[in-house]
């Protein structure tokens, strides 16, 4: 899958092929004194972009490994964290540390650019439903021939 | 009146986190829902901001709290494993609904779903607040992302419900009980 195309937020960058959701006209106060204030017409979307992303990547690495643990031993006893809870203290702070560290790298990336976003919220969906189908213990056990 | 210590935490992760958090949802997605529906989206006043700003943190704290204190506090005890020769299941939860194909079903299908589904509400409100936080009144102009937080905020709500009554059921049919009686008041 290709990666998404990223432009600096300047405005001197606003040419064709930049990607960026254009602003409607201002409605309230905040946004006039916004607009009155010289902001630039355009928002960066990068860093919703990669909230976003990382939120799916997350969400899906809790069922990825929910069902890694279910199906294999081994794995489910590296998860055990913290013996009283199981495999859930693995499955979950790791599920964790995979959402946080996306996060942090995609909004490096990102940070201060806009992006195609349709591409990031397409996967994000795809993430986010897949995640919710993998914790859904009838579905599990279809994966694994149960 | 007496609690048992057990009890009162299970109680605290269900009504005082989980179910306040349950109850926060309908604010959130109605006042996102405002911003995300089409026909005139409606930007907030940097005074309403702030306010949806704080609600949406108490409910990131809250989202947090009822998952790590039902991981870590709850969840050891219901999964306790008894003494080999252990009559009576009934400070064992998951022991007890397993010794029965009637029961069997709350903790295969009821608890091995809530344990793992109710991890997507807190990751998924924790960026709907940054998003929101981030962009302020502007968000009310970019559509794509709020649709993504809209939608995000709902499967947030699905999973916090599905975690929810499973819950309750869970402790209609096996509590989680013991632990220090805690005198709460002297009846008449």
């Amino acid at each position: 899958m290709n990666a998404p195309q990223t432009r600096n937020s300047s405005p001197s960058t606003a040419d064709a092929g930049l990607v960026r959701e254009s602003l409607a006209p201002e409605k309230t106060a905040g946004a006039k004194s916004a607009a009155q204030s010289g902001s630039a017409d355009t928002i960066a979307n990068g860093p919703a972009a990669a909230a976003i992303l990382a939120a799916g990547i997350g969400c899906f690495a809790v069922g990825l490994f929910a069902l890694a643990g279910d199906a294999f031993p081994a794995v489910a006893r590296f998860f055990t964290f913290y013996k009283p809870t199981g495999a859930l203290s693995g499955v979950t702070t790791s599920a964790i540390v995979v959402w946080l560290l996306s996060w942090f790298a995609l909004s490096r990336q990102w940070g201060t650019k806009s992006v195609a976003l349709g591409w990031v919220i397409l996967v994000s969906s795809v993430l986010l439903a897949l995640s919710l189908m993998l914790t859904f213990p009838p579905f599990m056990d279809l994966l694994q021939g149960k | 009146m007496e609690i048992s210590f057990r009890d009162l935490m299970t109680v605290l992760h269900g009504m005082g986190f989980g179910a306040l958090f349950m109850l926060a949802f309908s604010g959130a997605i109605a006042e996102l829902y405002r911003m995300t529906a089409p026909g005139g989206p409606s930007v907030p006043s940097p005074r309403e901001h702030r306010l949806l700003m704080v609600y949406l943190v108490a409910m990131v704290v809250l989202a947090w709290a009822a998952v790590f204190s039902g991981a870590y506090i709850v969840y050891p005890w219901y999964r306790a494993v008894p003494p080999a020769g252990l009559a009576d299941l009934s400070s064992y939860p998951k022991s007890l609904l397993m010794s029965s194909r009637d029961t069997s079903g709350w903790h295969s299908l009821g608890m091995e779903w809530k344990e793992h589904v109710a991890w997507l509400a807190p990751i998924s409100i924790t960026m709907v607040a940054y998003v929101f936080g981030k962009y302020g009144p502007a968000l009310a102009r970019l559509r794509q992302i709020r649709h993504a937080v809209l939608a995000f905020t709902v499967v947030a709500f699905i999973a916090t419900g599905v975690a929810g009554a499973f819950g309750a059921f869970l402790n209609k049919y096996a509590p989680v009980r013991g632990g220090t009686a805690i005198h709460l008041m002297t009846g008449e």
